[in-house]
């Protein structure tokens, strides 16, 4: 009797063990490529960026000069500046994104199609949208060129002028954004419960006010996911710029993370300190933003 | 029969000791896989394996822009024997960080280095070292429409003022007189470049791109003067920051524009584009300054050892074989361009070939180009600038003021 009650005991202190561990083990190689790919390299680049140092030869410590260069540097302005317009145009995703679903949102023959339509800038590389707009663009033989050429005037030459360039490229960029955002609202939609739309319809609401005060909250899940790739996306927007303009005419259309790119590891590039302390001031950039998301979702948790 | 098993094992044994005391290695790492580039290249390493067939050669041919990244990697990590690269400031971070082997040695006892690289010893030499060996080299200069110069009745010119007229009977004809692409920036460094060396010569470009003279200095100054005039009479086509060189050589072959301030590696780019040998043609960029000596931009490809390769005997031994005049005349044959060693035979059939030697062997001293003249930041904004100028030519002295800041921080 005692043997086995003690035996019952141990078996489920085993158990419980077993529980306890078989999270830690479960998340060991995620936990261990994450310190050595992510966390390392950050504290690296932080460690870095105290040095000038071309990747090749001795370092020597510079303590903070990099960052009073870059404070100092008209181009690390000229990228935030547009890092931010990129934020703000990038965000026309969400809203333009969440009326494509809507209207996609209905059944009729033929909608898979349309959808995978609309959905296909997003599977498509990013290197092949750069390189289409960058065609479009082309006042030489670009559509843009014919439009102009049709009504007589002279084409702008979108991506040699410093004044439009970021917003050809934007616009470029939130082509598969925009389908991005669309399929997380798709989604979204198909969660949607409709008793509570028959709820609102029979307590009188309908168009605007039905989005408005019945649909929208319930896509609330949506919308933080489709915000939050978005602003990551628009942050780390390199791809779309290294092969529309590399950063050109004259660094004009330079972000953050091409600057990064172009002064430590492009062809002039031997600064690898001072790319890391724009990697520095990037990644503080971001910590903003990830650090909001996380206390949204850390609320949202709590609710429950 | 126990002597016989002696025997039949002293003989293996002596078999397997002579292919590994014979049999060793040579890897070189070259960056053009272009077809003609790659003929070339490859006909020398077939040429070196006949004559040392006990060598095994191996030969990794990757993409240029590739090769320029990767090069940082494979010299500490895995090096090869050999490889490709590019000689003046160019070659600078990789000697200043004991990554090239130093083969002053060899330029000293080797019959050919010794004697037929006079020219172009300089631009492989730092510290006093000489740490490559050039297998090519190719004049740049105005490449222009013979055709279209024909029907408006346009001499090749040979002054400024020729250059400017020329350029007002152009555009009186509806021709945008130069074209070039600047997307990649370096084409513009050419034209300043040029423009610089025959403002104001060799001494002070040099000593520009030394960091001894400022951009804000009234003899770079003068050079800007001239580069403004040639904006304005002579002007670029339009939206050449979108253009690539290869794109820009749209309007010249239509006939949209009629020169190019190129090197002669581009004459097969305008031969694909439909041109034929009657429809282009060469002329030296025209002098600005008079009497001053005239200097050319000649930049050369060279090969290297790096200072972590297993081979280095072998290494020697290729580089040594690819000095000599068959081998470089044959190799600049195949890929249309000219051979450093002097002694070397030209293809006297190519017509830019012929100028091209014409062009640079008698030129008072030989500027590598912007880009590998100035260290990397230097150039990397100093290019910049120059497009900066092209399209906002107003814009002017604030660009050289900004270059003097770049400046004052690079060469301290």
């Amino acid at each position: 009797m005692n043997s086995s009650n003690q035996s019952k005991s141990t078996r489920s202190q085993m158990r419980s063990r077993q529980q306890q561990i078989a999270p830690w083990i479960f998340l060991t190689p995620a936990a261990l490529f994450f310190s050595v790919y992510v966390i390392l390299p950050i504290f690296q680049s932080i460690w870095i960026s105290f040095y000038a140092w071309d990747g090749i030869g001795e370092r020597q410590w510079v303590g903070f000069e990099n960052y009073i260069e870059l404070f100092d540097d008209y181009r690390f302005y000229t990228s935030l500046k547009n890092n931010i317009l990129w934020l703000v145009l990038y965000m026309l995703a969400v809203p333009i994104g969440l009326f494509i679903a809507l209207f996609l949102n209905q059944n009729i023959w033929g909608m898979r199609f349309y959808k995978s339509m609309f959905f296909f800038p997003f599977v498509i590389s990013q290197v092949v949208v750069g390189l289409i707009f960058t065609w479009f663009y082309n006042p030489n033989f670009g559509i843009i060129g014919e439009i102009w050429q049709f009504f007589g005037a002279t084409p702008p030459s979108i991506l040699g002028d410093e004044r439009y360039v970021t917003y050809g490229i934007i616009f470029a960029g939130l082509w598969p954004q925009i389908s991005y955002c669309m399929i997380l609202y798709l989604t979204g939609l198909n969660n949607v419960s409709s008793d509570q739309i028959e709820a609102g319809r029979l307590d009188g609401a309908k168009g605007w006010r039905m989005l408005r005060f019945v649909i929208l909250p319930q896509l609330w899940p949506a919308t933080f996911l489709a915000i939050v790739v978005t602003v990551i996306g628009a942050l780390r927007s390199f791809d779309m710029i290294a092969i529309m303009t590399q950063g050109g005419p004259y660094g004009s259309s330079n972000v953050l993370s091409y600057f990064m790119f172009e002064q430590a590891l492009s062809e002039y590039g031997f600064r690898m300190g001072y790319g890391s302390a724009i990697a520095v001031i990037l990644f503080l950039i971001m910590l903003i933003f990830i650090s909001y998301f996380l206390w949204v979702m850390y609320q949202d948790e709590k609710r429950g | 029969m126990a002597n016989r098993a002696v025997k039949i094992f002293s003989m293996l044994a002596g078999t397997l000791l002579a292919t590994s005391a014979f049999a060793s290695e040579l890897v070189i790492n070259f960056d053009d896989p272009n077809p003609a580039p790659k003929a070339g290249f490859e006909a020398a390493v077939e040429a070196f394996k006949a004559e040392n067939p006990d060598i095994n050669v191996t030969v990794n041919i990757n993409d240029r822009e590739a090769h320029k990244t990767a090069i940082r990697n494979f010299l500490s990590a895995n090096a090869p024997d050999i490889t490709a690269w590019y000689p003046g400031n160019r070659m600078a971070p990789f000697v200043d960080a004991g990554q090239f082997e130093d083969i002053s040695d060899l330029w000293a006892s080797d019959a050919n280095l010794s004697s037929n690289f006079e020219a172009i010893k300089p631009t492989m030499t730092r510290d006093g070292k000489q740490w490559g060996v050039p297998y090519s080299y190719y004049q740049w200069g105005v490449y222009y429409r013979a055709d279209i110069f024909a029907d408006n009745g346009i001499e090749k010119p040979t002054t400024w003022d020729g250059l400017l007229a020329a350029c007002d009977t152009l555009k009186g004809a509806g021709i945008t007189p130069f074209t070039i692409g600047t997307k990649y920036l370096w084409t513009a460094a050419g034209v300043f470049d040029y423009l610089n060396l025959r403002t104001n010569g060799y001494e002070v470009h040099n000593g520009l791109t030394a960091g001894e003279i400022k951009y804000t200095d009234d003899r770079i100054q003068e050079t800007f003067k001239n580069w403004t005039t040639m904006l304005e009479r002579c002007s670029f086509v339009d939206n050449h920051a979108t253009m690539s060189w290869q794109d820009a050589i749209a309007p010249f072959a239509n006939g949209e524009a009629a020169m190019y301030v190129m090197g002669n590696f581009s004459v097969a780019a305008y031969k694909d584009a439909g041109l034929t040998d009657d429809q282009i043609d060469f002329f030296q960029f025209p002098e600005i300054t008079p009497g001053l000596a005239r200097a050319e931009e000649a930049p050369a490809d060279a090969l290297f050892i790096p200072s972590g390769a297993k081979n280095k005997e072998n290494a020697r031994k290729f580089l040594s074989f690819i000095a000599q005049p068959e081998i470089q005349g044959e190799w600049n044959k195949t890929i249309g361009q000219l051979p450093p060693n002097s002694k070397a035979p030209i293809n006297s059939d190519d017509k830019f070939i012929v100028q091209g030697f014409e062009t640079v062997s008698t030129a008072s001293g030989l500027a590598q180009f912007y880009d590998r003249d100035a260290p990397a930041e230097m150039a990397s904004e100093g290019m910049k600038g120059f497009q900066e100028f092209m399209i906002k030519p107003e814009r002017l002295d604030a660009i050289l003021k900004r270059l003097d800041k770049v400046q004052m921080r690079v060469y301290k």
